[in-house]
């Protein structure tokens, strides 16, 4: 493939963003709008194009003749030489899992930049608006192309950046300067993590280049010498502290606190960032460095326990959400955890590490039918003006775009045939127990628990009683630029699952075929059904029985509701410890003893020559007697000296 | 003389000197006349040797340093007035003419006396450039003293708050670090040759010259790094920087901060490093744990100071620590990374003191609670407040990124105990500067405006534009393309690395006789 | 009985003790003149003694003595216009009016 085609991927969002970030205060919003949705639209051409070419065309550049598709740098520049070995270069390459990502990104891009054209209309900086959304689809798609860990570090502080900026689009309200700050500190804390990882990973293999490091894992192995700290090889070191960064960045147990808050930013940012692209970044990185990660099973381990922690965790919280966002933002947690542990259970031996597929096959598709569910609340918020479910209930009859849509994401994400997150779901469920039972059992229960949590969240937005206030507002669909995104991604959602996905996306890039393993769909199933018909049972009909649930523990109700409690503990080690007593005892020491020391030198100085100064007392006759006692003693002296 | 390239860069301030002198004390048109054409000349020129020293070296000039030229100064101390530029000192002559440039444009409405003013503020460019220009050690540090000495009237006369005693403090703690210096200086001078004839100032020279005895090297290291490491704000020696800082004028903070903190690094890197190899090898040690503590010190304090100075003088410390830092990492990466975080923070420092002179000029406090939602009120100034501040958390595509990137994998090299904890410290301090920069960022700009008088204040003005936009440029130009600055200076390490490795090399052969 | 130089010494040195202690205890800058002058009249004296016992041949001492005189005639006129002056300022010459130049 030439060069010309991928350089644009990159180039037209980049270029969008200058031009409507300098110029956009010039333009009228329209023209904004248009040239916004309209570089994002070429983009997605090209991003299809040169993806259905490496998947489909066959080239033997692409893809040898045992089946095995190849892993093309495009192209790879130097950018920043450190030494002679460690070089960064900024490229392009091209691989399954990096195509696969190209869709996904220009898709959910394409469809919120287009959303957004209804949602955020009238808002001020409009223009503003889709210079971020430029900015963060070129640090998105450079992420995903990127042909060494370094260039992926630089895009993954961009992607950072770009969501902070977003987070705080409406900068006037505390709230969301507070959130917007409170997700970069929180991922830049991670990204501490990765850099060290690199540091170290850097240090032993010589190079930051994937191609090298993954296809020949081994010798990277062998590059530590064996090395360890305190008890881990150095290499477990590494991926680990490069999984920190991933962690941050996918929202993971305990790094996970920003992203709730996040959903401060307007819905169409939450649905791309928050919840389809950026947030999968950790599980992309984990599947990038894959191979190597397979030679330390420990790293896979510590990807797995915390996978499943965070799964089950969050599961729990969404259920006790009243903001409907958070209620999202915690089932994409959730569901984030589910593909690491998926990644984390995949093992070469076990159906040719198909758990790695499974992880990349929900990427994909949850991918869509989560920014569904994000447009689709966004449409809700747009019409009733609140977050919160207690404002809803009873919209079916109003919005039936929007209600059709939502009950399709809500069936996907639940894991019901025919729709996509049950086949990526069986998957995922299948590599868990091939590995080991608990991990199957204990994901299936997280499974249930997501199709009972949205089940709630739709019945009570749908169903439940009619909100007293649709008489004076009445709500009603959104216009055609927000229901067209949500009719295509709905569409999506219910076919996508046919893909044969295991042709396209493996571990080891040769083709998986794909078979429904019957015992574990049957289970999940089953599960999702009876999840569904007990939140059909708790929130069809308005009834007392949530009430009295949560009447009944009120202790663990009101901690799932505050998230357990993980802000305050953040809040007091970070207020409390770090700035109150790290900080304000450093600058008070700094005040009162360096400065006061260096202070103290010239108060000394100052004091001494007040002190000797009676010495200049001005009177002829006091020197005199000085003078002349001083040459009798000078008399004295050299008298004693002579004799 | 004149023929040599390089003595144009002290002539030219001299001749604005010259010219402001002639210049009306009440005519603002012909002070900024000959301020605005003398640095645009300045700014002209330094870009011209960059083009040029490349061109050189890629014909194939492979000296050491380039442009060299020597004159008889004083005959029996054998001082020159020596003159020659490496890739290092061209970066740091462009740094100069930039941030000259950007400051004369910064202080376009100083009040009162402008014409003193910019006479002083030329005069301290002269030291400046004569500071990067010079080979020889003495008129290099008598260029170095013309270059402090009027930081005490442009802080003590157009300063602000307590600006006596700030001025004062800073005066004395440098003039403190002078002394060290000479000392340090003068016994580099009577050790530069074994033969008490032939003794001289010329680094080059020295440096060629059988090596120093080890012992003294050590007292001479200690002399000369503490000396210049005052100017570089190391750890205990920063507290000048914080009251300095706040107190001085825009453009001066915007100089000092930009650049004459530079001479500190460069004079460790020049000459306690580059002469005293030996030595700095030895001692590197404890002025790691020392520049390690600037690094986290200074932004741990930054972050909860309120005056907008101060948290960005704090944050020089921190920064400028690195610098020190990875000098002392003695190798080619972490030097390389050196240098750029020195470009790095000299342009987005400066950046940062000139938004903060122009806000406060609008605002008359620099308390970041008395201020807020100050992006609506004047969105020009907030977005440039924010490219600094996002210059300083290390954003990718500016220039920050990329010298702490190449400190931390140059530092990294070192494989022992002692260089990993300190580099990984180190790193630490990306995440404390990202939470300083954004609360800061969070307070000033962002969230409702607290002050309703604050609605009625204007955007930038087009000089203001012109200053901001400059640096800027020049940030985002070394964000992206940092590789070039990576060529230029990458021969000018190559002596240095090799002093620094034979005498490693011949201290190990000692230890083992 | 033979005059020695000791019949010239004591006298010079009786004559110095009695010019620095005027010059120590007086108040009055005339005064403090006088005592100044006695000082230096021992030096001559001593230059001549010292001349003619010691060093019969020379005439360095004799020379230096009268250079001396000539130094210390214009020096007690400059002295005397600084004194005039000081009176003119203040009023009077006491010499603890005069500690204005003190740190």
């Amino acid at each position: 493939m030439e060069m010309t085609l991928p350089i644009l991927i990159l180039a037209i969002p980049i270029t969008m963003f200058l031009i409507l970030g300098i110029g956009g205060v010039y333009m009228s919003k329209k023209m904004a709008g248009v040239l916004g949705i309209l570089g994002m639209g070429v983009t997605m051409c090209i991003a299809y194009y040169v993806a259905l070419t490496y998947f489909f065309s066959g080239d033997p550049a692409f893809i040898d003749a045992q089946g095995l598709r190849l892993q093309v740098p495009v192209f790879d520049w130097l950018w920043l030489a450190f030494t002679n070995a460690l070089q960064v270069k900024l490229g392009f390459l091209l691989d399954p899992i990096s195509a696969m990502m190209l869709i996904v990104i220009t898709t959910i891009s394409f469809m919120v930049h287009l959303y957004s054209w209804g949602y955020m209309e009238g808002e001020k900086g409009f223009q503003r608006f889709y210079a971020f959304l430029s900015l963060f689809s070129f640090s998105m798609l450079g992420l995903v192309v990127a042909t060494n860990i370094f260039q992926m570090y630089i895009f993954w502080e961009l992607v950072g950046v770009s969501s902070y900026l977003l987070i705080g689009f409406y900068y006037k309200l505390p709230s969301a300067v507070s959130a917007s700050k409170k997700a970069f500190i929180v991922t830049r804390f991670a990204d501490l993590g990765f850099l060290i990882g690199i540091l170290i990973l850097s240090f032993y293999c010589k190079t930051f280049d994937f191609i090298p490091i993954t296809n020949d894992p081994t010798s990277v192995l062998a590059s530590t010498g064996g090395a360890t700290f305190m008890g881990a090889s150095v290499l477990t070191w590494a991926l680990v502290l490069i999984f920190v960064g991933g962690m941050g960045k996918s929202a993971m147990m305990p790094l996970h606190i920003w992203l709730p808050d996040a959903m401060e930013g307007p819905t169409p940012v939450s649905a791309l960032i928050h919840a389809a692209t950026m947030v999968v970044a950790g599980v992309y990185l984990v599947a990038r460095m894959f191979p190597l990660y397979l030679i330390e099973e420990a790293s896979l381990l510590f990807v797995t326990c915390v996978g499943a922690i965070t799964a089950f965790y969050a599961a729990v919280v969404a259920c006790c959400q009243i903001d409907i966002k958070r209620v999202l933002a915690f089932s994409t947690i959730s569901q984030i955890a589910f593909m690491m542990v998926a990644l984390g259970v995949a093992r070469p031996e076990l159906h040719d590490g198909f758990g790695y597929m499974a992880s990349m096959f929900h990427l994909f598709t949850h991918a869509m039918f989560k920014a569904l569910l994000f447009l689709g609340a966004g449409a809700l918020i747009h019409a009733v003006h609140s977050n919160d479910y207690t404002a809803m209930g009873g919209l079916r009859k109003y919005m039936p775009i929007t209600h059709w849509t939502f009950l399709i994401g809500c069936l996907a994400i639940a894991g019901i045939w025919p729709f996509s997150g049950f086949f990526s779901k069986d998957e995922m469920l299948a590599a868990m127990f091939a590995n080991h039972w608990f991990w199957g059992a204990w994901m299936t229960m997280v499974a249930g628990l997501t199709a009972f949590y949205m089940f709630r969240l739709y019945y009570l937005i749908f169903w439940w009683e009619e909100n007293p206030h649709y008489k004076e507002h009445k709500p009603h669909d959104a216009p055609w630029q927000m229901s067209l995104p949500l009719i295509i991604l709905a569409a999506v959602s219910c076919v996508a699952g046919f893909i044969p996905f295991g042709e396209f996306v493996t571990w080891n890039r040769m083709p998986y075929h794909i078979h429904i393993e019957l015992p574990v769909a049957a289970t999940s199933l089953t599960v999702a059904i009876l999840a569904i018909a007990l939140a059909t049972v708790m929130y069809r009909k308005k009834n007392p029985i949530p009430s009295r649930l949560k009447a009944a523990m009120p202790g663990l109700w009101q901690a799932a509701h505050r998230r357990f409690y993980w802000d305050e503990i953040y809040m007091f080690i970070t207020h409390k410890i770090i700035f109150n007593i790290i900080c304000k005892s450093i600058a008070w020491f700094d005040r009162h003893v360096i400065d006061a020391t260096m202070d103290g030198f010239a108060k000394i100085t100052q004091k001494t020559s007040f002190a000797i100064r009676g010495m200049q007392s001005g009177s002829i006759q006091t020197y005199i007697v000085w003078y002349f006692l001083g040459a009798v003693l000078l008399a004295g002296i050299t008298w004693i000296c002579i004799f | 003389m004149f023929s040599n390239f390089l003595i144009w860069f002290v002539i030219v301030p001299v001749l604005m000197l010259i010219g402001l002198g002639l210049c009306r004390n009440s005519s603002m048109k012909a002070i900024r006349t000959v301020m605005v054409v003398g640095s645009t000349i300045l700014l002209a020129m330094s870009l011209w040797l960059c083009v040029d020293f490349l061109a050189q070296r890629a014909a194939g000039a492979a000296d050491e340093m380039l442009f060299t030229g020597s004159w008889m100064w004083y005959e029996p101390l054998n001082i020159h007035l020596a003159v020659g530029v490496d890739g290092i000192s061209v970066l740091m002559l462009i740094l100069s003419s930039v941030i000259v440039f950007a400051g004369t444009f910064a202080s376009w409405k100083i009040d009162p006396l402008p014409k003193n003013f910019f006479l002083w503020f030329t005069l301290l460019s002269t030291g400046v450039f004569g500071f990067f220009i010079s080979i020889d050690m003495f008129t290099m540090f008598m260029f170095y003293e013309v270059a402090l000495i009027p930081m005490y009237l442009l802080i003590g006369v157009w300063g602000t708050g307590r600006k006596e005693y700030s001025a004062m403090k800073l005066t004395l703690m440098l003039m403190g670090g002078s002394a060290f210096l000479m000392l340090g200086l003068f016994g580099i001078y009577w050790h530069s040759s074994a033969d008490p004839n032939s003794l001289t100032w010329n680094i080059l020279e020295i440096s060629n010259n059988a090596a120093i005895d080890p012992g003294w090297q050590n007292y001479l290291f200690c002399l000369t790094f503490v000396g210049f490491g005052v100017l570089g704000a190391m750890f205990p020696f920063h507290t000048w920087s914080p009251d300095g800082h706040a107190c001085a004028p825009t453009a001066v903070s915007m100089l000092h901060a930009g650049v004459l903190m530079k001479l500190g690094g460069y004079g460790c890197f020049r000459i306690a490093i580059f002469l005293l190899p030996q030595a700095a090898n030895e001692l590197a040690w404890f002025f790691i744990i020392l520049t390690g503590i600037s690094i986290v010190y200074g932004a741990f304090s930054a972050c909860v100071q309120t005056d907008l100075k101060y948290i960005n003088a704090y944050s020089s410390v921190s920064h400028c620590g690195m610098v020190l830092f990875a000098i002392l990492m003695l190798n080619t990466t972490a030097m390389t990374g050196a240098i750029l975080q020195m470009l790095s923070h000299g342009l987005m420092t400066a950046l940062f003191f000139a938004l903060i002179g122009m806000i406060y000029g609008r605002t008359h406090t620099r308390d970041i609670r008395q201020m807020g939602g100050l992006m609506k009120i004047m969105p020009y100034l907030g977005v440039c407040y924010m490219i600094a501040g996002f210059a300083s958390l290390g954003l990718p595509g500016l220039s920050g990124f990329v010298a702490e990137m190449t400190i931390f994998f140059g530092s990294f090299e070192h494989a022992d105990t002692f260089h990993r904890v300190f580099v990984i410290a180190a790193t630490c301090s990306i995440v404390i500067t990202a939470v300083y920069i954004l609360r800061v960022v969070g307070k000033l700009l962002l969230g409702p405006v607290q002050d309703e008088h604050h609605l009625k204040l204007t955007d930038a003005t087009w000089f203001e534009r012109v200053a901001t936009i400059t640096l800027i440029v020049c940030i985002a130009a070394i964000g992206c393309f940092p590789n070039w600055i990576n060529e230029t200076i990458q021969h000018s390490f190559t002596p240095i690395i090799e002093v620094i490795n034979q005498a490693a090399n011949s201290g190990a052969m000692a230890s083992v006789m | 009985m033979e005059l020695t130089m000791l019949w010239y010494l004591v006298p010079s040195v009786i004559m110095f003790i009695c010019g620095v202690y005027g010059f120590i205890t007086r108040h009055n800058l005339i005064a403090i003149l006088l005592s100044l002058e006695l000082m230096l009249n021992a030096a001559d004296l001593n230059f001549v003694v010292f001349n003619r016992f010691l060093f019969p041949g020379a005439m360095e001492g004799m020379f230096f003595t009268l250079f001396s005189i000539g130094i210390a005639a214009a020096e007690t006129a400059i002295a005397v216009a600084i004194v005039v002056n000081i009176y003119r300022a203040i009023g009077n010459t006491d010499i603890n009016e005069i500690k204005k130049m003190r740190f």
